[in-house]
């Protein structure tokens, strides 16, 4: 497998080999990451834009936006620049410093969270041995923002969508730990690129059995409920509570949340890629070593985003076949249902694993 | 294996979480600079579909919430405790198994003491 380590290793040798003193070296690689993480940031929040109004106008048997350059692929463009010159309303009665912080904190913790995610073979920026666990840890720093952003914009309809939020993102978060330590028990690991490695010759999804599946289903529900979308979208239910806790944001502010909702969709579907299906890991069947020697011919990163993609075509699928669901009826199939169950699911991986019934 | 092996996680850390403020901070800079600027009294209240608002809005909010709040932090701390013992998981064997299928046993207890009490019920 094609390590991109050598890369980098290779070019801080240069750095250094040019006389460039050790911290400027440091410094200069910090900028260069901290540019690559913003552009990556950037296309993927309008690459995601796209795909979901795309994606949504063909469920509904329309077009999607056709006008603005060839298939409207620059109406994202033109969104944006839209939104960056609109106007900053400051309104009466916010708290001011919250008001401000919101945004802060929302892209702040989904930033932290794409650098964790490894996209190839040596490809990753921040790799904790304790990876998965620290990507949970950020992400319910994100529940913060949106709680503030709820609270301080002085507005009944964004207080009663951020306590919805609330109530949901750290609800499903149980469901959601314990679907990815149901992969950590197989794997004996929480190291992010360790767990992918493991995966060369058999996805988990496959080594697992029946219970490595419950989890991924598990996980699916989970994951659509902690981006807030789908048939979870009550908390910025558009019919009842105008936009939910964003209502009283406007311009670029708006533009935030919109920003890390997205990213959150990706962030979610990228850990179900690397946990479930094998991330930068290519699709290998026993005994076909010619399948195998064509799939290894596909880079990494393709295959990762591959299945990020899909799996969040899959939860933009849920928001136009489910109806939305009421908030009792949400915290009871969380608290009731999927949190027992895979509580159940992980002591049932935990004794196939010491009984060694696993590949 | 790490991007960038000579730089420690932690500085990556930094350096990813200062990304994310200098983007915020970018953006609403030049948001700032090339947006109109206006005030009027009626822009400036909370929408709230027209209606004009009626008494505060930060006030103390319904204690369902809070309920579930609580019982989040107990069975987010189990998930906390588990994980160290999901990684070793193999070398412990079945005896660990069955030491931490105490715990869990216990804290199903207070699932189903909750659940009970009727503290899951949302009213």
């Amino acid at each position: 497998m094609f390590n991109f380590g050598q890369w980098t290793t290779a070019f801080n040798n240069w750095l250094l080999g040019i006389g460039v003193a050790d911290w400027l070296t440091v410094l200069i690689e910090c900028v260069l990451i901290a540019v690559a993480i913003l552009g990556v940031y950037t296309v993927l929040a309008l690459f995601y834009i796209l795909y979901e109004r795309k994606l949504c106008a063909w469920f509904q048997c329309r077009l999607g936006p056709m006008r603005v350059g060839k298939w409207g692929l620059l109406q994202v463009f033109a969104d944006m620049f839209k939104i960056l010159i609109k106007e900053l309303i400051s309104l009466k009665g916010t708290d001011r410093f919250l008001f401000k912080l919101a945004p802060y904190i929302i892209i702040t913790s989904s930033v932290v969270m794409l650098a964790c995610l490894p996209w190839g073979n040596g490809l990753q920026i921040i790799d904790w041995n304790i990876g998965i666990f620290f990507i949970l840890a950020v992400s319910s720093v994100g529940v913060l923002g949106i709680l503030l952003a709820g609270w301080s914009s002085n507005n009944k309809y964004t207080l009663i969508g951020a306590m919805r939020s609330g109530a949901q993102m750290i609800s499903y978060e149980i469901s959601l730990g314990l679907a990815l330590m149901t992969i950590v028990v197989l794997a004996g690991t929480m190291d992010i690129s360790t767990l992918v490695a493991e995966q060369e010759n058999a996805w988990f999804i496959f080594s697992g059995h029946i219970p490595a599946l419950i989890a991924f289903i598990i996980y699916v529900i989970a994951a659509t409920a902690e981006t807030n979308r789908g048939p979870f979208d009550l908390p910025e239910a558009e019919h009842e509570l105008v936009a939910g806790y964003h209502t009283e944001y406007s311009g670029i502010h708006f533009g935030f949340f919109y920003l890390a909702e997205y990213l959150n969709l990706f962030i979610v579907s990228g850990i179900a890629s690397l946990m479930f299906l094998g991330g930068w890991m290519p699709l290998h069947v026993p005994g076909w070593d010619g399948f195998n020697m064509v799939m290894n011919w596909i880079p990494g990163p393709v295959w990762f985003l591959g299945k990020a993609f899909f799996i969040s075509f899959i939860i933009i699928w849920f928001k136009w076949t489910f109806p939305r669901v009421r908030i009792d009826q949400m915290l009871a199939f969380e608290w009731k249902y999927l949190m027992p169950f895979s509580l159940a699911n992980m002591i049932l991986m935990a004794v196939c694993v010491a009984l060694g019934w696993h590949f | 294996m790490n991007l960038l092996c000579e730089i420690g996680n932690g500085a990556l850390s930094i350096t990813a979480v200062l990304t994310g403020l200098g983007l915020v901070f970018a953006a609403l800079l030049i948001a700032k600079l090339i947006s109109p600027k206006s005030y009027s009294v009626k822009k400036a209240e909370p929408y709230e579909c027209g209606i004009p608002t009626r008494g505060e809005s930060m006030i103390q909010f319904k204690a369902g919430y809070y309920i579930f709040a609580i019982l989040f932090l107990l069975f987010d701390v189990e998930v906390v405790f588990l994980y160290p013992w999901a990684t070793v998981m193999r070398s412990l064997g079945v005896q660990g198994l069955l030491c931490i299928a105490i715990f869990m046993f216990i804290l199903i207890l207070g699932l189903a003491y909750a659940w009970r009490k009727g503290a899951l019920k949302w009213e």
